[in-house]
């Protein structure tokens, strides 16, 4: 990277993230930009408005230090990154920069990171069941290939943890196929990214996996390039080269926050809590780059983390995030604290995906309305236990204390399950059936008669 | 013909971009804007600046390149060859853009909306000497199997036919000659119409029909009428896509506009798999021979998706004047209003509540204006019908948000969605407290044909669901055990309903459709039970051996079982049932 011949030394304005530079010529939108810093150092920047005269620069490195003498050069170019099978392995800064010490990626391609819009009639619809291990996950919210199903927490809760353990245990039951793993990280902790690296490595997963890691010390606008290079690199490993890829975003938090300080900047209108009224479409255009092609033979599985500012589903960045995805995977407190792992609260949680996945022909008949009883189960035994806390459970009736025996069951023997527990589809079925049947069977209602004959554990030994 | 205006390109800002021209442009006109001949429109003009919404990605454009008004505002390709397609928000058909640039949609792409090559069996319905004019039908193609195009007069014209020959022809070939006051026309099977204009009509008419969707709750509490309008509000994974899917798959209509206005492309891959599978209920073809996929995802350029409804409405609107009823849904309007914000910010207007514009109110009447039952144009007197469907995605679900607020005061039926419910997988989600029809009267005099006492039934059912959520207040504190057993009956039957009437899985192979006369039936087994078994508790049998009759667990199964034949047998195992329990306890049953 260096300056291109013409350097200008026309800035006008520094503003937070934002410089204005007058007198250009040929700048084009949304491309690339140099920013020399006063050590000599290089930083990238983009064009954000673009007349005739002015141009409007987010520079993703940052502006502290910058004076109005500061020299800049325009590239082109809108930002690309060169793709080869080379990638694979690799760790790379927030701006594609190496970090492993080996030399840049030459690519016979280098691809925009914006990526394109994968076209609705081209897309295929997700079907193929992945198993996590989870029983939460597997159950309740079955994941499929070519999903984006994210992780709503908050801080301190054991999202890295429950990423972590579906990453590695994450199989499609009987067969074997090409994976891979990106992992896009903005803004977290150095030891959580060191944490990630390890547990892949465990698993021999880190040679087939790339990093892009922003971390807490790094740039912060930087975190707004970061995972559209993730999602490049993924599309490119599953659409070009047919891998399987399981892209793992966190924390979709920090982006969005860098989003928000460049719309502060700019002077936007801002709609809740200082977001930019474009937070939906923007999210969109990460997001949605997941998927399958039909006629190609890899698939982008989504998974981004983010934490819920106080623990509110409402806020912006998971409201947003949930009117995108193909469901969430909600973490709370209030499980964490009862000692649970994971953390996970089916209620709210959801895979819209899921019965496209399961049924007869992949996992099994029953597994949807199993699903749908526990569901309904649970909520009763959510609903008395609010009751106890008014009038103690002896002012519940016996079928409400059917309830909350249950919903205890459900939280300790279900969800609960160890870091390291790999639970078949069919143990997790067998474990739901097994809590189930504590209830009356006039109470287990979402379940199809034929499959009470067939899976209760009361007439299985019968027959 | 419409004269091209150039100019130059002076800013990009996002989707906006501001050009000038050598002349001035015109307000609405389409623009080509840059070296790539990307699709835009005029939003504001001012002398000869004008700014212009881009429906395509701007990266990479310079101040300088060329901008051209192409001199007609967007408009929507009619005629044959629209039935099955799917169109991105400008009527581009996305099959078409598949084969052209590959998976990946690659801007500038020029494609005709309507096929220009396909050729189609014209049969002439009138003849050389008739009088004829807008509205008026002068022929037929058989488009698919199902579906008959009518060939129409375009609005704005009158005359004589002067030749008309069957035959098969192109869109743009002509079929006939047509003798105006202003001179000759030839007459073609396509016709264009501005897509922000509605279609003139005759006269627009009082509501008369339900639209029956096959969803209990929906048809029998809150029912929407064709014609009418509709909103359903809910946060995310509440399930508006899923009851808008559910309509397009299983209403009367007899045509379905379905419009992806910013979603997810999965659940627009997900239909334009399905519905060349499904087989329409009323006339067993395979649904996609009925439907329109408007689909404009929530990564394509915001612009764009603001145009997609407008596209969607004038196409059902066109299928209303050949005399066909017609649902629309549109998933979701709050995207469309975001759009419309997002050009409202850029062109820095003066935002009023949430950032919206401050004509956000008039839009969004102009959409639902457009719906309605009408008398369509043409020398006889015929109807048709436009429903609108919206879904409204109200961030953090609050329903106290602008869009959701303006949009009830434009429409008859709000079917609230709540996600306590979704969580519990109550599906679907309609609120049963909060959501109101405005076409009772008209569903009530359809429904009496079925049941004289339908409304009765109705209202006792809706009665029932009410006491039991005051009554289930009065739980929370002081615990179900210490209500007295007559409230605690309505608890038990408010149960019943929930779970076996309205309660209903779009995944169940029988369940996802109920017929009029299943719901009807159904319901009534439930009000039955309610009416029998209160006298039992009133004169003193506990509530905990009502809860104890077998024939509970069948009731709540009903939906289930095929046909109307179970749930007469329920009954009758009812009434026995309830007659021993009255007489093991000594008291009168009715
Ligand atoms: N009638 C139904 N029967 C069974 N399941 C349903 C029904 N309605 C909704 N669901 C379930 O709820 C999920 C979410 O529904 P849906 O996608 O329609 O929500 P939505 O309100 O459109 O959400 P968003 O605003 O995020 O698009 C579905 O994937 C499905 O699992
Ligand atoms: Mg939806």
């Amino acid at each position: 990277m260096t300056l291109a011949p013409v350097v200008y030394k026309t800035t006008t304005e520094i503003k937070g993230p934002i410089l204005m530079v007058q007198n250009i010529r040929d700048v084009s939108f949304d491309e690339i930009v140099y920013i020399q810093r006063p050590n000599g150092e290089l930083v990238q920047g983009s064009v954000l408005d673009v007349s005739r005269e002015m141009a409007m620069i987010q520079c993703f490195g940052g502006t502290a230090g910058l004076d109005l003498n500061t020299k800049l050069s325009f590239s082109g170019d809108v930002l690309r990154i060169p793709v080869s099978e080379d990638l694979i392995g690799r760790v790379f800064s927030g701006s594609f920069k190496p970090l492993d010490g080996m030399p840049q990626i030459i690519g016979k391609e280098r691809r925009d990171v914006n990526g394109g819009v994968i076209n609705p009639a081209a897309r295929e619809v997700p079907k193929e069941f992945i198993q996590t291990g989870m029983s939460g996950i597997d159950g309740m919210n079955s994941l499929v290939r070519g999903q984006k199903l994210p992780i709503f927490s908050e801080s301190g809760l054991a999202h890295n943890e429950l990423a972590a353990q579906i990453a590695r245990q994450a199989t499609i039951p009987g067969s074997e196929s090409d994976f891979a793993i990106v992992f896009g990280a903005m803004g977290i902790k150095n030891e959580e990214a060191a944490y990630f690296r390890a547990e892949f490595e465990k698993t021999g997963a880190l040679n087939k996996s790339v990093m892009i890691l922003n971390l807490a010390d790094d740039p912060s606008i930087e975190r707004i390039v970061t995972p559209r290079i993730a999602q490049t690199v993924a599309e490119y490993l599953a659409f070009d080269l047919g891998m399987h890829v399981l892209v793992i975003l966190t924390d979709m938090t920090n982006y969005a926050e860098a989003l928000r300080a460049i719309s502060i900047a700019r002077e936007e209108i801002p709609t809740r809590k200082g977001y930019p009224g474009y937070l939906y479409s923007d999210l969109a255009t990460i997001y949605e780059r997941a998927g399958r092609i039909r006629g190609r033979p890899g698939s982008v599985t989504l998974m981004p983390i983010l934490s819920m500012p106080a623990g509110d589903i409402t806020h912006p960045i998971p409201d947003l995030t949930g009117y995108i995805t193909e469901g969430q995977i909600i973490l709370t407190r209030e499980l964490a604290l009862r000692g649970l792992y994971p953390p996970m609260n089916v209620l709210p949680s959801l895979s819209r995906l899921m019965k496209d996945g399961i049924g007869e022909e992949t996992t099994r008949e029953d597994h949807q309305d199993v699903s749908n009883q526990l569901y309904m189960a649970y909520a009763e035994g959510t609903r008395a236990r609010g009751l106890v806390r008014i009038v103690g459970t002896v002012g519940l009736s016996e079928r409400e204390r059917q309830w909350l025996r249950f919903a205890d069951r459900f939280e300790q023997e279900f969800i609960n399950q160890g870091i390291y527990e790999n639970r078949t589809i069919e143990q997790t079925l067998a474990l739901a059936w097994d809590i189930l049947s504590d209830l009356p069977e006039d109470d287990l209602i979402r379940v199809r008669e034929a499959y009470i004959e067939k899976y209760h554990p009361d007439h299985k030994s019968e027959a | 013909m419409s004269e091209r205006i150039t100019g130059t390109i002076e800013r990009i800002n996002g989707s906006l971009i501001v050009g000038k021209f050598e002349q001035e442009a015109k307000m609405g006109d389409l623009v080509e804007v840059g070296n790539l001949k990307l699709m835009g429109e005029i939003v504001r003009l001012r002398e000869e600046i004008a700014y212009i919404q881009c429906y395509e990605s701007t990266s990479g454009l310079k101040p300088g390149e060329p901008v051209v008004d192409i001199g007609t505002p967007l408009v929507a390709e009619l005629g044959p060859g629209i039935m099955g397609q799917i169109v991105d928000g400008v009527q581009r058909s996305e099959m078409e853009l598949w084969e052209l640039t590959g998976p990946f949609i690659s801007r500038g792409a020029n494609i005709s909306p309507l096929n220009r090559k396909k050729k189609w069996n014209f049969e002439p319905t009138v003849k050389a000497g008739d009088k004829v004019v807008g509205g008026d039908i002068i022929g037929t193609v058989q488009e698919t199997e199902m579906f008959v195009h009518k060939i129409l007069v375009p609005p704005d014209l009158e005359g004589t036919i002067k030749t008309l020959t069957g035959g098969v022809y192109t869109v743009t070939d002509t079929v006939g000659v047509l003798e105006t006051d202003s001179g000759e026309i030839d007459l073609k099977m396509m016709q264009t119409w501005p897509v922000r204009v509605g279609r003139p009509i005759k006269e627009r008419l009082t509501l008369s029909q339900p639209l029956i969707t096959g969803q209990r709750v929906i048809d029998t509490f809150f029912p929407c009428a064709k014609g009418g309008a509709s909103a359903v509000p809910g946060g995310f994974g509440t399930g508006k896509t899923v009851i808008l899917q559910q309509i397009a798959k299983w209403s009367d209509a007899d045509i379905i506009v379905y419009i992806g206005c910013g979603e997810r492309g999965n659940e627009m891959a997900d239909v334009v798999e399905q519905f060349p599978e499904i087989e329409d209920p009323k006339s067993g073809k395979k649904l996609i021979e009925r439907t329109i996929i408007v689909a404009n995802v929530s990564n394509m350029a915001v612009s764009a998706r603001e145009a997609s409804i407008y596209m969607g409405i004038t196409i059902g609107e066109y299928f209303r004047d050949q005399g066909y009823d017609v649902a629309l849904m549109a998933d979701s309007t709050s995207r469309w209003a975001e759009a419309l914000r997002d050009i409202s910010g850029r062109l820095e207007e003066i935002p009023a509540e949430a950032g919206f514009p401050a004509y956000l109110a008039d839009r969004i009447a102009e959409i639902y204006e457009r719906a309605g039952r009408v008398e369509i144009l043409g020398s006889e007197q015929n109807y048709g019908s436009l429903t609108l469907l919206g879904a409204v995605s109200p961030p953090g679900g609050d329903y106290s948000e602008p869009v959701t607020t303006t949009t009830l005061r434009f429409i008859g039926t709000f079917w609230a969605l709540d996600s306590q419910l979704a969580y519990r997988r109550h599906f679907p989600a309609i609120n049963w407290l909060r959501s109101f029809t405005r076409y009772l009267e008209v569903a009530a005099r359809w429904w009496s044909e079925f049941d004289p006492s339908w409304e009765r039934t109705r209202a006792l059912a809706l009665r029932v669901l009410e006491e039991a959520a005051e009554i289930e207040e009065t739980a929370r504190i002081i615990g179900e055990k210490a209500l007295p057993d007559d409230q605690r009956l309505v608890l038990l039957v408010a149960e019943m309903l929930r779970e076996g009437f309205l309660v209903q899985s779009a995944f169940h192979e029988i369940d996802r459709f109920c017929s009029p006369e299943k719901q009807v039936a159904l319901l009534k087994i439930f009000t039955d039970f309610y009416n029998s078994t209160r006298p039992l508790i009133e004169q003193g049998v506990p509530i905990d051996q009502i809860r104890e009759l077998d024939v509970i667990r069948e009731i709540m199964r009903l939906k289930e079982r095929e046909g109307e034949e179970p749930i007469k047998d329920a009954r009758s195992t009812m009434n026995v049932q309830i007659s021993a329990l009255a007489k093991q306890y000594e008291v009168n049953s009715q």
